[in-house]
C-alpha cells in the first residue's frame, strides 16, 4: 500500500540500520518526506534566530534610549551674535560635539531657529531657503518649513531635528534639543 | 505523543504549520522592528517599551512553537 511504503526507509549505502548510521547522516537523508523534514527543520531553527535578532534590536533602541535620558542635556554653547546675522542669513555651527553639523537661521528681527543638518529622510545636508520660507534636501528634493522644521514635501516623513535656543546679550546660545536626535 | 510516532508525511505537515506561524510572528517583529525605529529617530519615547515587550511575547511564542517540536522529536 502506498501510505505503508512511503513509511518505507530506504536503505543507507554501507547497508547498515539507520541506528548505527553517523550523525551527519541525518542531516543529508535518502528519503524525500525526511528530507523535506530536515529542510523544513532547519528553516524553523532560522527563524528563531530572526525572533531573537528582532528582540535584540527592540532591547537596544530602549538601552539608547535610557541612556539618552539619563545622560545631561548638552551644555549650552554660544554659536553667534545676533549682529553677526542679518535676517535671512544662516550659519552652520556644531552642536553639542564637534561633527553634529547644525545650521541657524534668522528669520526676523528677533527670530531664530536651528536645526540638525542631517536630513531626516537618508541623512543628506538640508540647506535652507528662506526666500522660499523652507529647508532643502537636495538629494530626493525632501522640502522642510523653515519655521517648524516638519516636513512638507517629499520622500522625508519626520522633521528636521531641532536645537533649542536662547537670546541673550546680544548673542545666540544653543542650549539643549528640543525635537528628535541630531 | 511523539513525533516520531505520527507518519514521516504527517511530521512534514506539522513543522510545516509550525514554520508558518513562526513566520507570522517574525514579520510581526519586523513591522515592530522598523515601528519603533522609526518613532524612535523622530524623537518619540512613548512607543519603544510596549514595542520591545510586544516582541518578547512574539519571541516568546516562537520559543514555545520550537520547544514543543523538539519535544515532540525526543
Amino acid at each position: 500500500m502506498p501510505e505503508e511504503n512511503s513509511e518505507i526507509i530506504s536503505v543507507a549505502p554501507d547497508g547498515k540500520p539507520p541506528k548505527q548510521q553517523p550523525a551527519w547522516r541525518k542531516d543529508f537523508p535518502l528519503d524525500w518526506p525526511e528530507d523535506e523534514y530536515r529542510s523544513r527543520r532547519g528553516f524553523v531553527a532560522f527563524l528563531m534566530l530572526t525572533s531573537a535578532a528582532f528582540l535584540a534590536g527592540q532591547f537596544w533602541i530602549l538601552l539608547i534610549q535610557a541612556r539618552r535620558k539619563a545622560g545631561a542635556q548638552p551644555s549650552v554653547k554660544e554659536i553667534a551674535s545676533v549682529a553677526e546675522l542679518t535676517v535671512g542669513q544662516s550659519k552652520l555651527f556644531e552642536y553639542p560635539n564637534p561633527g553634529n553639523h547644525c545650521i541657524l537661521i534668522r528669520l526676523s528681527e528677533t527670530n531664530f531657529v536651528a536645526y540638525g543638518q542631517k536630513c531626516s529622510h537618508l541623512s543628506c545636508p538640508v540647506l535652507p531657503r528662506p526666500d522660499l520660507g523652507r529647508m532643502h534636501c537636495p538629494c530626493h528634493d525632501g522640502w522642510f518649513d523653515i519655521r517648524t522644521g516638519e516636513p512638507v514635501a517629499g520622500p522625508p516623513r519626520r522633521p528636521l531635528p531641532r536645537v533649542g535656543l536662547e537670546v541673550r546679550d546680544g548673542k545666540v546660545f544653543a542650549n539643549g534639543y528640543v525635537e528628535g536626535v541630531i | 505523543m511523539r513525533l516520531t510516532q505520527f507518519a514521516r508525511k504527517q511530521r512534514v505537515t506539522i513543522i510545516a504549520g509550525i514554520a508558518a506561524f513562526q513566520t507570522i510572528i517574525v514579520l510581526l517583529q519586523l513591522w515592530l522592528f522598523t515601528a519603533t525605529m522609526e518613532t524612535f529617530l523622530a524623537g518619540h519615547q512613548e512607543t519603544e517599551l510596549p514595542a520591545a515587550l510586544a516582541s518578547l511575547v512574539c519571541f516568546a511564542l516562537n520559543g514555545g512553537l520550537f520547544f514543543y517540536l523538539r519535544g515532540l522529536e525526543r
